[in-house]
Parts: C-alpha cells; sequence; structure tokens
C-alpha cells in the first residue's frame, strides 16, 4: 500500500507543517511516511504545495509526487489555478476548505469533500498575524476520508507539537472538521 | 526508551551530531544545509549540548576554525553545501593532510551558475583527491547512523583522516521521514571521547604543525594517507559491524548490494534515487529482467575490489552520475572504469538528474531497457549518454 497525498495552500498558512504532521500521524499509527515540501520562490501569501507519502512498508523512493490519491486544497481560490488537479488519480479524492457548494471540473470517478476550516479556526480563535489557522482543521478533515490514520492520531500528534492550549485548540480544530465534513456531487 | 521520531534529513544530522558530543562547532548557513547548524545552535542554547558554537564569516573559516579546535585535541563538526564547499576547498585539503578526525556534513547541491539549490553530486566529488573519507546516505535513517559511525572511523589510530558524510539537497535534507534515534548511553559506550594519538596543540607544550616538507621527505606524507585510506576499508567494516550490536542496522560497509547475486544487469550509483533504482530493479525483475543495485556508500576510500566482485560475469553494469566532469565523463563512471577496464564488462554510464531534476524508477527502467536493446543485436561497447536531456540547440 502506497499513498500520495498533494497539499496546496498559501505561504504562511502551514502547509509544510499540515504534510509533516500527517507523516508524523501515520508514524503514530505503526506506518511508514515522508514529507516533502516543494521548494521554490516561497513568500507569505503564494500557492505553495507539500506532500506526504504514507506507506505499510519502508518507503525507498525519494522521486515526486505525481500520481496523488488525494489533493487537500487549503485556500479554495486556489481551485482556479488550471493545475491544481494535475495528476490526480482517476479514483482520486479532493478535500477543499470551503462553505460553498463547489462548482469544479472533476472528473465523475473523482470525489470532492469540504469542510469550512476557515469558520472552524475563527471559531476557536485560532488566528495568527491576522490569517485564521487552518492547517490543523484540515489534518482532522482528510483523517475522515484517507481512513487510514485515527483523528486521535492526528490529535496526539497535534498535541505533541504544540504544548497547552495552543495545542487543545488545534486538536479540536481537528476534531471538528474530522466531525463536520461533507461530501458535494 | 529509544524512539522513532519523523525528522528531515538535515534535523537526522543535528541529532546524530548531538549525540557524538563535538567540543566545538563552527557555522556558516547555506541552503540546503542551514538548518543542520540551526538545530546545533538550538542544542546549544537550550545547554542541550555543552559545545562552543563558533558562528564564523565564511565556509573557509568555518574549516579553519574546526581545523585549528582539531589539532588541539576537539571533537568538532561543521557542514556545507555547493558554493560553500568549493570556498573551504584549500582548507579541506589541509585538515585531510594534518590528519585531522574532522566531520563534516556536505548536503550535496549544484553548483552556480547557473543558481540552483537542488540536489547533484558534483560539489562533493570535486572532493574526491582531497584525503577525505566520502560517503553518500541513502536514507535519513543512515545519514543519521553514519554522522555517529564517521566518528569514530575518523577518530581510529589506523585512519586519522576526516570524514565528509553527503546527504542529497531536499530529497533527504528537506523530506522528514521516521528516524530510530539512540539513547546517548548507547552512543558514549560506542563513540568513548577522543584519544590522542598524534601531536596535539598545547600551550605547555608548544609545537609548530604544518612545516615545510622538502622533496626529500613530501612524499612520505602523501603515501602514508594513501595508506590510511587503504586501512579504511577495513575499519569502516568493523565499526559497522559494531554499530549493528547496538542499532540492529546495517548496510554493507563501503557498499551496499541490492538483489545482486543473480543479476544480469547490474545499475551502480550513490545516493537518495538509490531508493528509486532498488524499486526499479523490483519491477523489472517482475517482467523478468534480472537487475540488482551496487550501491556505492563510501567512494572514497574506493570500494575497488567490491565493485571488481559484484561486477565480474554480468551483462552489463550501468552506472547512473547525477555529476559531469566537463570533457570527461560521469565521475562514478570513470571510476568503475577504471576497475573493470582489464575485464570484458560492458559499463554504460548515464549523466542524469544534474541540478535536482527528477529520476523516477521508470526512468531508471528506461536506461536499464535500453542497454538490454542494445545487448540483444549484440552492441556490447562502453559508453556514457546524458539521460532525458532536453533539445538545447
Amino acid at each position: 500500500m502506497i499513498y500520495e497525498i498533494r497539499f496546496h495552500g498559501r505561504g504562511g498558512q502551514g502547509v509544510v507543517t499540515a504534510a509533516t504532521l500527517l507523516a508524523e500521524a501515520a508514524v503514530f499509527e505503526g506506518l511508514w511516511s515522508q514529507a516533502i515540501p516543494f521548494f521554490g520562490a516561497e513568500r507569505r501569501g503564494a500557492p505553495v504545495v507539500a506532500f506526504t507519502r504514507i506507506s505499510n512498508k519502508p518507503i525507498r523512493i525519494y522521486s515526486q509526487i505525481y500520481n496523488p490519491d488525494a489533493i487537500v486544497v487549503l485556500d479554495e481560490k486556489l481551485l482556479q489555478l488550471r493545475s491544481i488537479l494535475q495528476g490526480l488519480k482517476s479514483n482520486g479524492i479532493i478535500v477543499v476548505n470551503s462553505s460553498e457548494k463547489l462548482k469544479f471540473p472533476k472528473i465523475p470517478s473523482q470525489r470532492i469533500f469540504t469542510v469550512n476550516a476557515t469558520s472552524i479556526a475563527l471559531k476557536l480563535g485560532l488566528v495568527v498575524a491576522g490569517w485564521p489557522v487552518v492547517n490543523t482543521a484540515m489534518l482532522g478533515a482528510i483523517a475522515r476520508v484517507l481512513n487510514i490514520i485515527s483523528i486521535e492520531s492526528i490529535e496526539e500528534c497535534i498535541r505533541r507539537k504544540w504544548r497547552g492550549e495552543m495545542g487543545e485548540k488545534n486538536s479540536l480544530a481537528a476534531r471538528l472538521a474530522y466531525e463536520n465534513i461533507r461530501e458535494r456531487d | 526508551m529509544e524512539r522513532v521520531a519523523v525528522l528531515s534529513g538535515n534535523h537526522a544530522v543535528a541529532h546524530a551530531v548531538k549525540l557524538c558530543r563535538p567540543h566545538v562547532i563552527a557555522a556558516y548557513p547555506i541552503t540546503p544545509q542551514t538548518q543542520i547548524v540551526e538545530k546545533l545552535a538550538e542544542f546549544v542554547e537550550r545547554g542541550e549540548l555543552k559545545a562552543k558554537y563558533i558562528r564564523v564569516e565564511s565556509e573557509h573559516s568555518a574549516m579553519a576554525a574546526i581545523i585549528g579546535a582539531s589539532a588541539a585535541g576537539a571533537r568538532v563538526f561543521t557542514a556545507t553545501s555547493s558554493q560553500g564547499l568549493l570556498y573551504m576547498h584549500e582548507a579541506i585539503w589541509s585538515a585531510a593532510g594534518a590528519r585531522l578526525p574532522i566531520v563534516m556534513a556536505v548536503v550535496t547541491r549544484a553548483i552556480f551558475p547557473p543558481w540552483n539549490i537542488w540536489t547533484d553530486h558534483s560539489d562533493i566529488l570535486a572532493q574526491r583527491d582531497t584525503g577525505w573519507i566520502i560517503a553518500m546516505a541513502e536514507s535519513n535513517q543512515e545519514v543519521f547512523d553514519m554522522i555517529i559511525q564517521a566518528y569514530r572511523i575518523a577518530e581510529d589510530e589506523r585512519v586519522l583522516l576526516p570524514v565528509m558524510i553527503g546527504l542529497d539537497a531536499f530529497s533527504l535534507s528537506h523530506t522528514a521521514a521516521p528516524v530510530s534515534l539512540l539513547d546517548q548511553d548507547k552512543v558514549d559506550k560506542f563513540l568513548p571521547p577522543r584519544r590522542a594519538f598524534s601531536f596535539l596543540l598545547d600551550i605547555e607544550n608548544p609545537i609548530t604543525m604544518g612545516n615545510v616538507a622538502f622533496p626529500d621527505h613530501y612524499m612520505e606524507f602523501r603515501y602514508l594517507i594513501q595508506k590510511a585510506m587503504e586501512r579504511a576499508k577495513q575499519v569502516i567494516r568493523e565499526v559497522e559491524e559494531e554499530f549493528y550490536e547496538i542499532s540492529s542496522r546495517k548496510y554493507g560497509g563501503l557498499v551496499e548490494e541490492y538483489r545482486c547475486n543473480d543479476a544480469d544487469v547490474i545499475l551502480v550509483l550513490m545516493g537518495a534515487w538509490s531508493g528509486d533504482a532498488k524499486e526499479c530493479a523490483d519491477k523489472l525483475r517482475e517482467e523478468g529482467l534480472r537487475v540488482g543495485v551496487l550501491r556505492i556508500r563510501f567512494i572514497r576510500p574506493l570500494p575497488i575490489e567490491e565493485i571488481k566482485r559484484v561486477s565480474l560475469g554480468r551483462k552489463a553494469v550501468i552506472v547512473v552520475d547525477r555529476d559531469i566532469s566537463f570533457g570527461g565523463t560521469g565521475i562514478l563512471f570513470t571510476e568503475v572504469s577504471s576497475i573493470l577496464q582489464q575485464n570484458s564488462v560492458t559499463v554504460r554510464g548515464f549523466i542524469a538528474g544534474l541540478g535536482g531534476r527528477d529520476v523516477t524508477a521508470k526512468d531508471f527502467a528506461q536506461m536499464v531497457k535500453q542497454v538490454y536493446t542494445d545487448l540483444e543485436v549484440g552492441e556490447r561497447r562502453s559508453r556514457v549518454e546524458w539521460y532525458g536531456v532536453k533539445e538545447v540547440i
């Protein structure tokens, strides 16, 4: 089994942190993983990409991910990018931070899920430098659709990364997203 | 209790260095290495690592500073990449010539111009002839393990040479993967404090180091380095066996052989993409092609016996270089060919993946299949070609 996930977000949204936390949660589950940041000209607000590879065996490939099983979009405006679904498997999954009923040019065998991670973050007061912190909520959402990593492992890894109140709020964000994710047609 | 942490290759290096208890770290930042020395600075700042941390004004000074500290008996560390490594080059020769057991991590990165921060083996291979022991890791776990072993190898009385451990930019340096850490007491037992076998700088007993050697002596110093390099082969194997006792991990000494026993064709390469090459070997075996991978772990000392033993009797040996010696060929290709020249083995070379261009298991399969196709029509000549290069003229 090998499962590949591509995260799309903006510089400053914690995209690389999300990919790494997912990799940590996979290891916590007894699986193997890699978190791969893609380095280009990162700056706050610019589109950024990161990847997570998960397997039940040690991972020895180091080449990039071309055909992800799932795509996670932290900012729905990025859906306007033509390249956003590039390479996604025909049975792939798309998870978007959105409140809208998305009209989206996917192929019928691909499934799309939405969760309003922004409103979850705002409700919990998870705001850093004026931006809602949506990456941890999106991890809860992805845990639900992947079905290979438990929400408890995600929560545990979040609490290990941020001790105290920050950890509690972020793990609650993941839990709320896990409970509120919806499939769209 | 020993734990598994998800660490980038850079942080795996920093954690390993911390366990080795260096006295002096000198550092100058350069992408993609910076995270190594940043993490070490954090360890020193938090008091978790009791080391003198020297911020210097250049890589040349970083090497000069640790040469001085090592000459006074300290265990030392630095890390660099690409231009930084090239700027350090003169001092790198000094470290080996002075027989100092320095350990350095090199995050392999392409050379300017044009600017490129991604992996390429030209920087580390440009240090090939300096008298340093030079190794490349395949994984974050291996780079962690190699750093700890490097001090044992460097400080061994039979060796006393500096060691450079390479890890590929981004594919290892910034990719996080699970790494089994080791307890401090186990590492302390494996790697006791550095013992002084040779002359050390001591203000109570002043000595001169690096004096002139006239033509009637200079050559012997060079011969002694060569002899130490040859002895290092055995030391590398012994140290790995001992490391296995504390970690249950070993990789094969100077090389790692993967499915080579019954192979018709052997892929020879080094670094992170060896994992993709192993994936390729497995896939091609499902199609009935018997392919093996010979991963070069140490390029210096050169694993002459291993390369010869694994290569002889094969239909072809395919060397994939992530470097080019302009006007010549790939550097690994040159090394492998020099070992096999007296034997009738077809050695095919591919220059690939320069400046971080991605090379996948499919790409390796394409190289292997091309060689098989040539062999079928009786084309057995050795040659080197560029893989995947775009039309440029």
